[in-house]
């Protein structure tokens, strides 16, 4: 079976700062896989450097079987689709949610836009009532959900997830994160999530990597994790960090 | 245990263009010299209220209150200048991202003189060796380093360190934390909670730690108080938040994904109007 991404010895390098290190990875099609690190450890580098918005210096990323150049085709985006972590600033203040919609269409010459649209805003739990606002009419959960309704509007099979939930508040997130679900399960989605959050990750995921200062540290299964069964410092001390404050008398 | 706040009935209103909205209905609470937590999310009113307290409220918002009384003195009649001198004296605010509360033109070191220089009559070398000390005590390293470098020239954990210190250095009486490490990486995160833990114990300070994380300001705090709508919809003590009562404190509990929980889907919050009643 070919991987839905294969990343090999990956290379990110900004200016003269390594951000990736020789990173690699294999995602099954149909499979939830989480990135875990803390900031500056090139979870989200990787994620972007996948939807070809890094500059990769060396190393090779697949996607369904076939490597990718060094420019994108539209081919790779009906396949792959990104939702962002700030909700707030990755839709179009002055575009209503139906032309924020209708741009992939127009740009994949999809000729159902309008069944499309409705189709896409239903799925969201949004509902047509939703479609001619503007994104600052819309609550944070709402435009996470438009975020994620136009990732979905060109069936793609790969979604690569950056934080989606971190902006939100706990509530909202159980709401966003079953939605993320059950639409994987639906369409059988293969999911690259980014996440800070162990809690999150065990929950979304099946098998998680986690990442510090650009290199992978350790490959696990949630299942491990939850047992913790862990090798790696690193790792422990992320699970007992998210165990909350314990005061050292 | 003596009290060094007391909150009756505190209301914040702002004037919008349809009409006012009432953004603090109504919260009542007493701090002692204990660790007090405010939970809630985006929207419950819970930095309104910390804010009403140190007196940064925008000017066009009114603030009316039955008592808003810290160590016996009225808040609300007090003037201008002696807010000015309790503020940063006796009463202290962390804010939460280091990135955009210091000041990004003046190096750390200069930013804690001056706070010090504002509240008491020291010279610059006595400024200079308390501020270094400060910068020990919030454990960093290199205390040398850090005071001549800009905001911009050290990391989150850094900084937000630097503002404690800042906060610190006069020696406040009560301190107010708003989602104080929220901008943080959580290793990071229970570095600086334990520094602020020690802080606040050993100089028995009182502490309002405002957050919208109930599960670590159960881990942090003594007592926890619960917004919804800006209204306090349940107080209880932070061991006992398993017994919680109110469905709204019950499903914010619920809804957070746990590791070794297989839960799917997750809980949502079911919001009754009643709770905003």
């Amino acid at each position: 079976m070919t991987a839905a991404i294969a990343v090999d010895r990956l290379e990110v390098i900004f200016d003269r700062f390594r951000a990736l290190k020789g990173v690699s990875l294999d995602v099954q099609p149909g499979e939830s896989f989480g990135l875990v690190g803390e900031s500056g450890s090139g979870k989200s580098t990787l994620l972007r450097a996948i939807a070809g918005l890094a500059p990769v210096a060396s190393g090779s990323i697949a996607v369904n079987g076939k490597t990718l150049g060094a420019r994108r085709d539209k081919a790779f985006y009906r396949e792959v689709q990104m939702v962002f972590q700030d909700p707030y600033g990755s839709l179009h203040p002055r575009q209503t949610v139906d032309r924020l919609l209708q741009e992939p269409l127009a740009i994949h010459g999809f000729a159902d836009g309008e069944k499309r649209i409705q189709r896409a805003l239903d799925e969201v739990g949004l509902g047509n009532g939703f479609r001619f606002r503007y994104s600052h009419q819309l609550s944070g959960g709402q435009r996470q959900r438009v975020a994620i309704a136009r990732a979905l509007i060109l069936e793609p099979s790969i979604l690569l997830l950056d934080e989606p939930t971190s902006a939100l508040d706990a509530s909202v997130q159980a709401e966003v994160l079953n939605l993320l679900e059950e639409v994987r399960k639906r369409r059988k989605l293969t999911f690259l999530m980014v996440s800070h959050d162990l809690a999150i990750i065990t929950h979304m995921c099946e098998r998680l990597m986690v990442m510090q200062s650009g290199e992978a540290v350790e490959n696990l299964a949630a299942a491990d994790l939850v047992e913790r069964r862990v090798t790696k410092d690193y790792t422990r001390n992320l699970l007992l960090a998210s165990d909350g404050f314990v005061r050292t008398a | 245990m003596s009290t060094l706040l007391d909150v009756d009935d505190l209301r914040v209103t702002f004037p919008t263009r349809t009409g006012l909205i009432e953004a603090v209905r109504g919260v009542s609470f007493t701090l002692g010299r204990e660790r007090l937590g405010i939970v809630g999310e985006s929207g419950s009113g819970k930095s309104q209220t910390g804010r009403a307290i140190m007196g940064l409220t925008p000017p066009q918002a009114r603030i009316s209150a039955n008592k808003l009384a810290f160590d016996g003195i009225d808040l609300l009649a007090a003037s201008p200048r002696e807010r000015r001198k309790l503020r940063g004296k006796r009463i202290a605010m962390i804010l939460q991202d280091p990135k955009y509360s210091l000041d990004p033109v003046m190096s750390i070191g200069r930013q804690i003189v001056e706070t010090l220089r504002t509240h008491e009559k020291v010279g610059k070398a006595e400024a200079r060796d308390r501020a270094m000390a400060m910068l020990e005590a919030v454990q960093i390293r290199d205390p040398a380093r850090v005071f001549d470098l800009h905001p911009h020239e050290v990391s989150g954990g850094m900084g937000q360190r630097a503002m404690i210190a800042m906060m610190l250095i006069a020696g406040p009486e009560m301190m107010i934390a708003d989602e104080p490490t929220s901008a943080l990486d959580v290793t990071v995160q229970l570095d600086v909670l334990g520094i602020l833990d020690r802080l606040v114990s050993e100089r028995g300070m009182g502490l309002i730690f405002i957050s919208h994380d109930l599960r670590l300001v159960s881990s942090f705090c003594d007592r926890v108080i619960v917004m919804y709508a800006g209204k306090v919809v349940e107080q209880l003590k932070a061991s006992e938040l398993g017994r919680a009562q109110h469905p709204y404190t019950r499903g914010l509990l619920n809804c957070m994904p746990k590791i070794g929980a297989d839960r799917h889907p997750l809980p949502v919050l079911d919001r009754k109007p009643e709770w905003a009643a």
